[in-house]
């Protein structure tokens, strides 16, 4: 059995691949976002957490780009080249993880809120609407700053409040889904909860889901910006905490460009690549917007 | 002369994975006051024929031969000659009547819109012949304020009946106007369409894949497959074709004993346009298929009484009959 | 085998209870084929869902060689390989991302059965796909109609069921193709000793392949026998007007107006107000006022719930 099933994953690969290829922008997302990702991967083989220590900054400080330092230097002296770098895995780390949870919990509340018509769905989407009408950055601030300023503090603060609209989604399509016919089919092969759920259920909204988590990612390394830059933050060096720091130091006043727009270019170019992604990978994926032959 | 001629039409979709012939040389004439069935399956080019009569196709589709009506030829009219014909010279009752109509306009003034478009008739008018159409098609007049959602399937299709007679027109083409209705509700409006045809000396085409549906309201039907038409003759007699005969064993006689426990069908389906078979499309599920078949192309030949089919085992040594 | 004893189904609509299953006696012996007939909104679809165990019966039982269907999981799925479905639409019954070969292993997935790929492999080839190996791996949207109503029947196979449902088998499939799946009905019953429920309004299909037929209005079966006797000889007016309106037949009673809804079911007979003998005024008093007892379910004789019919006599 695993033959025929194997077969048929490589083919539905291979079909998916070729699409998605053809789509210049979103390849060239794919490009930034494998680079991006592989950069930040090897940064422990050339840098260390050292680089972004302010007592190990010896250049001089606020300098403009140069040789020494091609993207400048903080107000420690520190280089913005090698903080960015640095910073990138942070922010990555966050993103990947933040959107996951957030992915996990509104695939799982959704599916279920579709799947169960009775009283546990109606309970299931009473709870998302009241979490969709908090307004989520100010929850998310407030999450973080009660559970106190850690890497996994952050993950879960913009997990937990960002997954209602994903929850949503994914009810509507679960409900589309279970009207279709072959469902009952399926009832009537046997079938339980656990089957069509995951069987059924899932394989077709996962293409929705992967586009839209990819969306996600970016959404939550801007958020992760906006909370260190509010102020809330884990202690770690991100892009976020970066421009932080360049508001807190009076860079703008100061003509330091380079300290403001690397890290802000940084967030820009991230996220558009992993929107051009997600939109790329919704058109691929998405069976209405694809032209189906005959 | 006849009302509609058709000559040689055909119909090519161009889509992106190469041209689709759905209609493949079509020839028809239809007498006025008369019905013709045009008989197929899905794919068999038959609502294309009938979209193409109006030009009512999409724009990837390449029309050639000619359509005349009233001596005038469809396929070469100005757009604004081309409007005034539709509906008042000829109007089309399509299938699926929940999605004919619009589900936000009472039913009346969905009725008086081409009188007004056409600006046949005042308001005032537009409704005293509005209350005339619904009575003619057997619903209340206060049926008029109604929503299309408030009516059943069948009241519906008697709708799009009356919306296909507002502009009296001499030709009705009714695209499948029973399918998708309960026996009952179908033989309510077959008995209707019958009836109008008659007292308003309307001539009808009627497309369907279901022969003893045409055969009950038509004079004379047409049998088409693969984008061709196959057999045409007069609804009393007996198919040749034997394509048209597996089509009309498909729907069984209650109470014939040969069809008892036994039935009926063509081995395969029917073909791809854009891979038909060589020679006579039909000849791989043809059980009566000769060898020359699946090279040689049959025209439709004489096969009896008014009665032409392509095949070669009628009519043999007869001349070419087309 | 399969039988429903004095089974009710109903549903809240629009506030008011319909009772779109009002009472049904049913039963399907062993590689018997049945035909139920009538139209939309009489409750055969609902009837037909019932018998499957995916409703469950206001009132009345639904009952499986002899024991009463039970809905708790564990036995409600060993029923489930004993009586398996056939929906209208084949496209629709077959998941647009599942191959053939996952279509058809669903069922032996679900039931952890051995040897997935030659149980899938010989209900192909039942089903009149061969070689099944070359369908494994397309895709619904690649088969013709008449191959995924085929796909879907090999599915059911795939359990070895002893009775199939078959909901309109072969409403949606070209004219041609029809008489196919109904020979390929056939030809399971006689190979595989399948016995079939098929829900139909095509009295011509009924013709066809059944044995017997239930003919149902407004909830209710009002005429059931042998297919021969009810077709060729109906006893109830509404099944003389169903067969006088097929084309072929020399004398049409068109019916007026349509089914009531189940929310309002009529007093006494439920097909008084558009019965043709008494809008001919050849009705008894008992048409406008006493109910009709429900029919027994009959495997031999025939049956007909009108106070007008005379009483049939048993064979």
């Amino acid at each position: 059995m695993s033959n025929v099933s194997w077969i048929r994953r490589r083919r539905a690969g291979a079909r998916f691949w070729g699409k998605f290829r053809t789509r210049t922008a979103g390849m060239a997302g794919l490009v930034i976002l494998v680079l991006a990702v592989g950069l930040a991967l090897i940064a422990p083989l050339f840098i260390d957490s050292s680089v972004t220590n302010v007592v190990s900054g010896t250049s001089e400080k606020m300098a403009p780009p140069s040789l020494d330092d091609p993207l400048g230097t903080d107000e420690s002296g520190r280089s913005v080249l090698e903080m960015v770098w640095w910073g990138s895995r942070t922010s990555l780390l966050i993103g990947f993880l933040a959107a996951l949870l957030s992915m996990v919990i509104g695939t799982v509340l959704g599916i279920a809120a579709g799947h169960f018509r009775g009283w546990l769905g109606a309970i299931i989407l009473r709870i998302t609407d009241w979490f969709l009408v908090l307004p989520s950055l100010v929850t998310a601030l407030v999450l973080a700053a009660i559970l106190g300023g850690s890497t996994a503090t952050i993950i879960v603060a913009i997990g937990v409040t960002s997954w209602p609209s994903t929850a949503r989604l994914i009810r509507a399509q679960t409900l589309a889904v279970e009207a279709r016919p072959y469902i009952e089919r399926s009832l009537a092969l046997g079938a339980g909860h656990w089957h069509i759920t995951t069987r059924h259920v899932l394989p077709n909204v996962a293409p929705l889901l992967l586009a839209s988590t990819t969306l996600e990612v970016a959404s939550a390394i801007v958020t992760e910006s906006t909370l260190a830059f509010l102020g809330v933050s884990a202690n770690k060096t991100s892009w976020g905490t970066m421009l932080r720091g360049s508001y807190d130091w009076g860079a703008a006043t100061a003509g330091a460009w380079w300290y403001i727009l690397v890290p802000g270019l940084c967030i820009v170019i991230v996220v558009l690549a992993f929107t051009l992604c997600g939109r790329a990978l919704e058109t691929v994926l998405n069976p209405r917007l694809r032209t189906r032959a005959a | 002369m006849s009302l509609l001629e058709v000559d040689d039409l055909s119909v090519t979709y161009r889509i992106a994975a190469g041209d689709v012939p759905a209609v493949r040389g079509v020839s028809l004439s239809l007498d006025a006051g008369e019905a013709l069935g045009l008989a197929g399956e899905s794919g068999s080019g038959k609502s294309s024929v009938a979209m193409a009569l109006l030009r009512l196709l999409p724009r990837s589709a390449r029309l050639d031969g000619r359509v005349l009506l009233d001596g005038e030829d469809v396929l070469a009219m100005k757009w604004g000659r081309l409007r005034a014909v539709r509906w008042s010279a000829a109007s089309i009752v399509f299938q699926g009547a929940q999605h004919g109509l619009n589900p936000v306009q009472r039913i009346g003034d969905q009725i008086a819109e081409p009188l007004l478009v056409h600006r046949l008739a005042s308001g005032a008018q537009a409704s005293a012949r509005v209350r005339e159409l619904l009575e003619q098609v057997g619903l209340p007049t206060w049926r008029a304020r109604s929503y299309p959602h408030e009516l059943s399937g069948g009241q519906r299709q008697r709708v799009m009946i009356a919306m296909a007679l507002a502009c009296s027109p001499r030709l009705i083409i009714a695209d499948e106007p029973t399918t998708a209705l309960d026996l009952m509700v179908q033989a309510q409006v077959l008995t209707l369409i019958r009836r109008l045809i008659a007292e308003h000396d309307i001539s009808l085409l009627m497309i369907s894949h279901d022969l003893s549906v045409l055969a009950d309201v038509c004079d004379r039907l047409a049998v088409m497959y693969a984008g061709r038409l196959v057999e045409a003759g007069p609804s009393s007699g007996e198919f040749r074709h034997p394509y048209s005969q597996a089509l009309a064993a498909a729907f069984p006689t209650v109470g014939d004993p040969a069809s008892r426990l036994a039935p009926r069908g063509l081995a395969g389906d029917p073909p791809d346009p854009q891979q038909l078979p060589g020679g006579c499309a039909f000849h791989p599920r043809c059980p009566v298929a000769l060898e020359s078949c699946s090279s040689t192309p049959v025209d439709l030949r004489p096969a009896g009484e008014r009665r032409t089919a392509a095949c070669v085992l009628v009519g043999e040594d007869r001349a070419r009959g087309n | 085998m399969l039988e429903a004893t004095e089974v009710a189904v109903e549903f809240a609509s629009r506030g008011r209870r319909a009772r779109a299953v009002d009472g049904v006696n049913l039963s399907i012996g062993a590689g018997e084929i049945v035909a139920l007939v009538g139209e939309s909104g009489c409750g055969k679809t609902t009837l037909a869902r019932t018998l499957l165990g995916l409703e469950r019966p206001t009132s009345g039982q639904v009952s499986y060689d002899g024991t009463p269907l039970s809905y708790t999981g564990r036995r409600l799925r060993a029923f489930r390989r004993q009586v398996q479905l056939v929906l209208q639409d084949p496209m629709g019954s077959l998941n647009p991302r599942q191959t053939v070969y996952e279509a058809v292993a669903e069922g032996p997935r679900i039931h952890g059965l051995p040897d997935e790929e030659e149980v899938v492999a010989s209900a192909l080839s039942r089903a009149g796909l061969r070689p099944p190996e070359r369908f494994f791996l397309r895709y619904p949207h690649e088969l013709s109609g008449g191959q995924r109503q085929r796909v879907v029947i090999a599915g059911a196979l795939a359990l070895s069921p002893k009775l199939l449902i078959a909901d309109e088998p072969v409403a949606s499939l070209d004219a041609s193709v029809r008489g196919e799946i109904l020979a390929l009905l056939l030809r399971l019953r006689d190979e595989l000793g399948l016995a079939a429920l098929v829900v139909t309004h095509d009295l011509g299909l009924a013709w066809n392949i059944a044995d017997r037929v239930a003919v149902m209005y407004l909830g209710r079966i009002v005429e059931s026998g042998s297919t021969e006797e009810v077709l060729t000889n109906p006893q109830h007016p509404y099944t003389q007007a169903l067969l006088s309106v097929l084309p072929e037949s020399p004398q049409r009673i068109v019916l007026s107006g349509e089914p009531p809804d189940p929310t309002r079911i009529p007093t006494g007979c439920r097909f008084h107000p558009r019965c043709q003998l008494v809008a001919a005024g050849k009705g008894a008093d008992a048409c406008h006022t006493t109910p009709l007892p429900v029919l027994p379910p009959t495997t031999t004789g025939s049956e007909v719930a009108c106070h007008l019919a005379q009483v049939p006599t048993p064979r």
